[in-house]
């Protein structure tokens, strides 16, 4: 079973559920390391992308993941704006005109957008960021969309890579971004960005297995 | 007509604090625009105020952005790339350390410099000592 335009929608309606349910522990996360905004810049920018595409019922998954990103862009406020801003809107480049996905779509649909957080960020993995969490997402979609697996579980392996990466943000020192000022006393807390970009991608699961 | 400086940071009260610091030096020849905060007045960068920064300093001399901490780099990055061609390379963004950046920056245009020898000027401000004790 293809992801519908109807489960991004619903994807989107369920992350801004599940940010906003995270919203004081993003920011108890991100004070321990950071400027203590995560959680309330993520929670206003979903607020905004919800009002954005409300009328958006007939839209193709492109135009939808591309209105997410300029939305969030200027509306997060933090670093989060661009490199999420960026991550969708390469997702929407990716998937220009389309009503559905197979497995191989969304894999480079992902791919899309991590590379879009890679060239934004000037990042790569290990420096204790959101593509800690997306980068062994994408490894793990990668694998299971050889394997040929149903889209419902590689969604799944996808969430459970992203949570395995995210929890292991706690050993790295932070080289990017404002934990980064800290130092090495950044390691041992784990990392709010990769925690957001979990909570995305196991609402994604959660919605297609429903 | 000198070249524009545009300001910015996270947080809007800085942005004007240096812009006024920056003018004081420019004796008022040079337009500083600033982008300080988010739309809703927080702690935070906007695209919107960036672009509109931008469109308030553009001028044919060009335009030296000078930017606080890391995601106004992006911010800015991002208003750029969605200004056409022609606006784009007229402006340049600057490492530099920003009140030292925008102070030199500021004099330099003031004297009718290109934006190259602005955005050298501004580099300056890596090494502008500041005491004895470092």
């Amino acid at each position: 079973m293809p992801v519908t335009n109807k489960d991004i929608l619903h994807w989107l309606q369920r992350s801004t559920q599940v940010l906003h349910e995270n919203n004081a522990f993003l920011t108890q996360l991100d004070s321990a390391i950071g400027d203590a905004d995560h959680g309330s810049n993520m929670d206003r920018g979903f607020s905004a992308v919800i009002t954005k595409i409300s009328g958006m019922q007939e839209a193709d998954i492109g135009t939808l993941l591309k209105t997410v990103g300029t939305t969030l862009v200027s509306t997060v406020g933090g670093a989060s704006g661009p490199l999420y801003g960026t991550a969708f809107l390469r997702a929407g480049m990716a998937t220009a005109g389309k009503q559905h996905l197979e497995g191989a779509e969304i894999v480079a649909m992902f791919e899309a957008a991590v590379e879009g957080i890679k060239a934004r960020g000037k990042a790569q993995a290990g420096e204790k960021t959101m593509l800690d969490a997306f980068i062994p997402a994408l490894e793990a979609g990668k694998q299971a969309q050889l394997e040929q697996v149903p889209v419902t579980e590689l969604l799944q392996r996808m969430a459970g890579s992203a949570e395995s990466g995210m929890k292991a943000t706690i050993d790295l020192l932070a080289t990017k971004g404002r934990a980064s000022y800290l130092g090495e006393r950044s390691i041992g807390h784990q990392d709010p960005g990769a925690t957001s970009s979990w909570l995305i991608l196991q609402a994604l699961a959660d919605t297609v297995a429903s | 007509m000198a070249v524009s400086i545009v300001i910015v940071s996270h947080s809007a009260r800085l942005a004007e604090g240096v812009a006024e610091l920056a003018g004081q030096m420019s004796m008022d020849e040079v337009t500083i625009a600033v982008a300080g905060g988010t739309d809703d007045g927080s702690i935070g960068t906007s695209i919107d105020k960036v672009t509109a920064a931008l469109q308030k300093a553009s001028n044919p001399e060009g335009t030296l952005v000078l930017l606080d901490l890391g995601s106004a780099v992006m911010v800015t990055e991002m208003a750029l790339e969605m200004l056409d061609p022609d606006e784009r390379q007229r402006i340049l963004l600057s490492s530099a350390p920003l009140v030292e950046g925008a102070v030199l920056a500021a004099v330099e245009a003031s004297a009718g410099s290109t934006l190259q020898e602005v955005a050298e000027a501004a580099n300056n401000g890596h090494e502008m000592p500041k005491g004895r004790w470092s």
